[in-house]
């Protein structure tokens, strides 16, 4: 819809929702927001919620700071920036608390550290600052999916693994022994090593296969 | 709630620790963590700053809940960090221009650090007194700041090895990360002890 509204607007490279669910994906190819990524994968269910949750606030927030970007004055841009996020923030912990009390229970204390996720104000200063509302929004929203993406792609392997299930169906027979370290912190670190590793694999070896094509 | 202050250390610096065990200030951990020398730096500096901002936010609180606005209270404990950050900025900048050359680029960084957040948060949703605050946050940035310099210390040696092109950067860092938090669950026992 928005897109069929503002055709001009999108004129770079690569569209702006696009670059943030894949290109450049926040967790995969930045590294960035790494609180959440690695606290709430435990289960698919609360990597998802994260994800949406953060979503919302990026696209609000972003539409908002974009709106007003002309305005701000570039010494305190960054406190706005914040104090523009924390709001979005706020309606985001409430929505989750109207929503499902045991969702909210599970992410805890992290709905209210999106303000200071490294993520939200990264883009916030390097796009939404600078670029106008609807374009600002997109790249929110393909920001936001992009680390939905990622995180659910983490919490399939954690819950998997640690669980033996998957949105809490068992996946393996009642043979199967959880491996429990996973659902723990260090299967957080190494479950994302994991996936780092296998895209710097895949990097290599496309990167293997376009040189030996070249020299054939 | 009536943890003893020995409890309370003892559990947000070693038991659940900050880093380690329940992933706070993450982005900084691995983006600044390649140097000892910048680690530990930047390791006081984030414990000075939620030291202070914690004993704010901890008065701020009295007043949010007196006037019934508590649902204020993550853009007014945000603030508060971010007016602290500023203030430390600028305290070095007069006291001591060298180290703040040093450690000029990291300061604003501060400001987004998970770990800042979370202190006042989990403070006031914990209900402690002024002394069980100041302990806890000094327990732990005290955490965050030990796992900081732990973590460089390794990535120093690891510079010299060996190891395979794939994994060298972030993925190493992670796997480094890991067994850290691996060793670091060994205190989980001393939970139940106390």
């Amino acid at each position: 819809m928005l897109r069929d509204k503002q055709p001009v607007t999108i004129t770079a490279d690569t569209h702006p929702f696009l670059n943030g669910l894949w290109k450049q994906n926040p967790v995969f190819v930045m590294v960035l927001g790494m609180c959440p990524t690695l606290a709430i994968t435990n289960s698919v269910k609360n990597a998802i919620s994260m994800g949406l949750a953060t979503t919302f606030v990026m696209v609000a927030s972003y539409g908002m700071i974009s709106a007003i970007r002309k305005l701000i004055p570039k010494q305190v841009r960054i406190a706005t920036f914040i104090a523009i996020i924390a709001c979005g923030v706020t309606v985001v912990d409430f929505l989750v608390k109207a929503i499902s009390i045991p969702v909210y229970q599970a992410l805890g204390a992290y709905i209210p550290l999106i303000v200071s996720n490294c993520l939200t104000l990264e883009r916030a200063e390097a796009y939404a600052g600078k670029q106008p509302v609807v374009k600002s929004m997109l790249d929110g929203l393909g920001m936001g999916l992009g680390f939905a993406l990622a995180l659910t792609c983490l919490g399939m392997v954690r819950e998997v693994l640690g669980a033996g299930t998957f949105l809490g169906f068992p996946v393996f027979g009642s043979r199967f022994e959880p491996w429990v370290l996973f659902l723990l912190p260090p299967g957080g670190f190494i479950s994302l090593a994991m996936w780092l590793l296998f895209f710097a694999w895949r990097k290599e070896r496309a990167a293997k296969l376009a040189a030996a094509e070249a020299t054939q | 709630m009536n943890e003893s202050l020995t409890h309370i250390f003892l559990d947000s610096f070693l038991i659940n620790n900050f880093v380690l065990c329940t992933f706070l200030g993450m982005c900084s951990f691995l983006g600044l963590s390649g140097k000892f020398s910048t680690a530990w730096r930047m390791g006081v500096s984030v414990m000075f700053v939620i030291t202070v901002s914690s004993v704010l936010s901890w008065f701020t609180n009295l007043l949010l809940v007196k006037y019934h606005a508590e649902y204020l209270r993550i853009i007014i404990f945000i603030v508060i960090i971010a007016a602290t950050v500023q203030l430390t900025e600028m305290f070095i900048k007069k006291n001591s221009p060298a180290l703040f050359r040093e450690l000029g680029v990291y300061l604003p960084l501060i400001t987004t650090n998970c770990a800042v957040l979370a202190v006042p948060l989990f403070q006031t949703s914990r209900g402690y007194t002024l002394v069980q605050s100041t302990v806890f946050s000094i327990a732990a940035s005290g955490g965050y700041c030990a796992a900081l310099v732990l973590l460089s210390l390794v990535r120093e040696r690891i510079e010299l090895s060996d190891v395979v092109t794939l994994a060298r950067g972030t993925a190493l860092t992670l796997i480094l990360a890991a067994i850290l938090s691996m060793a670091f669950m060994g205190f989980a026992g001393m939970g139940n002890a106390s």
